[in-house]
């Protein structure tokens, strides 16, 4: 993984050292808390209801055991002992106190981790697929694109101050795992004839009060235009974006207003100006930064592992886990294996300090000391030999992080909510817990199969909800929490928003309702083959209206 | 039946540790809302808006505000969930926040 160099490792601490400053002027009264807002915001500390919390950059969702233990040590040091993995791929800490962020942000230093353009209008951490690297239908490891976007982007004094926040994600297979077609930009990459790589550029797709799939602007644009053209089309934003209007000022809606073709000729005019050539990717630059993702040494092994198979067919709960939570690897004998944070009734993405540090152990023994956070707020180990599975799967069990529901209704995506966040109108975690209890039973999520439930407590739709296969956003009516039901959201390569069912629910009836949406479905779907997805898309919505409100 | 008093708390967070505080009727910031003074007219609880712009002002709390909540018994009930929770604590971890430590609300988040 990348490595700090001098000028990153001065960058951090000079960071570290001003926030230090700052935070002392604040609590002595030299700073009022408007002039402190945005400073603590650009080191990502926020005021939720309870207490600050901290949000720590992920980059691209990859990190080693000796950041994920200085997690630990944080959420013991300094918050409740936990954390909270979140669907942009990074961590966030509830109970954190200004007088201590300065130190916090010294120790994350220390490993190479900050918490800066995790919030404020400018481009947040660079998003991939959590497989990168790994996965068996990847063109290529996208990730050394997602660390010179970061660099990049890091205080880029013409991108520091956009009119409203922008998210980049990047993908370098077919299967979209990082929800390309739903953020400001997203990157795609694809081989050209010739066998080189290039990009799909994709723009102003997002969630939020306003859900938008993003248009292709390029189809395939050569590696080394990258950031000059990226740079084109921040700057059709910087210009254009609506700036007087907070919840209009998203490229989305800049390029819904101008409509995809006159975005794109003015993306292309801009382009054609003078001096974008001088922004070409540095090749050198480039090959230095892909030699920090040089795959590890894997070793040479066979296709079949005797201690694997041996166990299981000892074993069912192990067999079970990996034919849901293990996935295909793209070296042979090695596997991905994918750690659910969404236990039976659990917090989903929360994570203990000492499961943490299990976590790191396991990377560091069995995964060349590469973990990643997923944006569907779980963890995966992404290089493992199949002959070391089996001791993998007892010592997660032995710490409730072997629940095997990777995909299926209980693997639910949710944002903190009214529990913690001081934007929320509604509490999505209780929401959660109820579904997952009420479909507890890990062989009926089998039989349901592969079936995405995201829920928001509010409209910024931080638990992407309008890209669920079931989508549940969390409103205020008149004082009382009700919840909204969407379906047919897709965040893959078939992107598409999802749409509300009808009259939304109070919150102890929505289990039932998602019960009635499942019934309907399994009554309707072809074969076990039909994914709900696919039923849907096939059938419409009218069938689960009349499952939810015929009888009502 | 017991007396229902209703009017307007004022919040805040603490500006140390961002924790919620109630104003109190001698002008201190408490952790439990049931020792908040509670302003049943509006030009009370105009007053309690500027002892809070004062707090601000002297870097003590921040994020000060109103709302809505009224007295039973002695205990403090927020008319909003939001408010509720805030002084409780998470409805998902009842081992964190006031309610843990002692200095939680009487009314729980939903459903009495």
């Amino acid at each position: 993984m990348y490595r700090y160099d001098e000028f990153d490792h001065r960058f951090v601490t000079d960071r570290v050292n001003q926030f230090r400053d700052q935070a002392q002027r604040r609590l002595a009264g030299q700073l009022t808390e408007d002039e402190f807002r945005p400073l603590r915001l650009m080191n990502g500390l926020y005021l939720q209801l309870h207490a600050y919390m901290l949000r720590i950059a992920i980059p691209y969702g990859t990190l080693n055991s000796r950041q994920m233990n200085r997690l630990a040590d944080i959420a013991e040091k300094w918050d409740r002992g936990y954390g909270h993995l979140t669907t942009r791929q990074n961590i966030q800490f509830n109970w954190i106190k200004l007088e201590d962020t300065a130190d916090i942000l010294g120790s994350l230093a220390e490993v190479e981790m900050h918490a800066i353009q995790t919030s404020g209008n400018c481009v947040r951490n660079v998003t991939t697929d959590h497989w990168a690297g790994a996965a068996a239908d990847e063109l290529a490891d996208p990730r050394p694109v997602a660390e010179l976007l970061r660099q990049w982007s890091s205080l880029h004094p013409e991108f520091s101050y956009l009119p409203r926040k922008f998210k980049i994600a990047v993908t370098g297979a077919p299967n979209d795992r990082a929800a390309v077609k739903v953020h400001d930009i997203g990157l795609r990459m694809h081989l050209n004839d010739k066998n080189e790589r290039c990009w799909e550029v994709i723009a102003g797709g997002g969630q939020g009060r306003t859900p938008i799939v993003g248009i292709t602007v390029r189809d395939f644009l050569p590696e080394a235009e990258l950031l000059a053209y990226l740079e084109a089309i921040m700057r059709v934003y910087n210009l254009y974006g609506r700036r007087d209007n907070k919840f209009k000022a998203r490229i989305k809606i800049l390029v819904h207003e101008l409509g995809a073709e006159e975005f794109k000729r003015q993306v292309e005019a801009e382009y054609a100006k003078k001096g974008y050539t001088e922004v070409e990717v540095d090749q050198r630059e480039l090959q230095r930064i892909t030699s920090y993702f040089a795959p590890p040494k894997f070793a040479n092994l066979s296709k079949w592992s005797p201690e694997f198979e041996q166990a299981r067919l000892n074993d069912p709960g192990f067999a079970r886990w990996v034919k849901v939570n293990v996935a295909p690897h793209r070296v042979q004998g090695y596997s991905i294996v994918n750690i659910s944070l969404k236990p039976e009734g659990g917090i989903p993405g929360d994570i203990t300090a000492e499961q943490m540090r299990v976590v790191a152990e396991l990377a560091l023994r069995f995964s060349f000391d590469e973990l990643r956070v997923s944006h569907h707020q779980n963890l995966v180990l992404p290089h493992v030999e199949r002959s070391s599975l089996y001791e993998i799967w007892k010592v997660l069990k032995s710490h409730g992080l072997a629940t095997a529901n990777l995909g299926f209704l209980g693997d639910i995506i949710a944002c903190p909510g009214l529990d913690y966040c001081a934007l929320a109108t509604a509490r999505s975690i209780p929401i959660a817990q109820g579904i997952s209890r009420r479909f507890a039973d890990i062989d009926k999520q089998e039989e349901i199969g592969p079936l995405k439930i995201n829920i928001s407590g509010c409209i910024n739709a931080c638990g992407h909800h309008h890209v669920g296969h079931i989508g549940i956003l969390g409103l205020d009516k008149r004082g009382e929490e009700f919840y909204q039901i969407t379906l047919g959201g897709s965040s893959s390569e078939s992107a598409s928003i999802g749409q509300i069912i009808g009259p939304g629910f109070a919150a102890e009836q929505v289990p039932e309702a998602i019960e009635k949406i499942i019934n309907r479905y399994l009554e309707l779907r072809h074969d076990r083959d039909e994914t709900f997805l696919a039923a849907y898309r096939r059938l419409g919505a009218q069938p689960f209206k009349e499952a939810l409100y015929a009888s009502a | 039946m017991s007396e229902v008093e209703k009017g307007q708390i004022l919040t805040a967070n603490r500006l140390s540790d961002g924790d919620v505080v109630f104003l109190t009727s001698s002008g201190e910031w408490s952790l439990s809302v049931d020792d908040a003074v509670l302003a049943s007219e509006p030009t009370a609880a105009k007053a309690l808006e500027v002892r809070g712009k004062e707090a601000e002002a002297a870097n003590v709390v921040t994020g000060a505000y109103l709302f809505d909540a009224e007295r039973r018994d002695g205990r403090v009930r927020a008319v909003h969930i939001r408010e509720r929770i805030r002084t409780l604590g998470p409805s998902v971890r009842l081992d964190l926040g006031k309610q843990a430590d002692g200095s939680g609300g009487a009314f729980p988040a939903v459903h009495e």
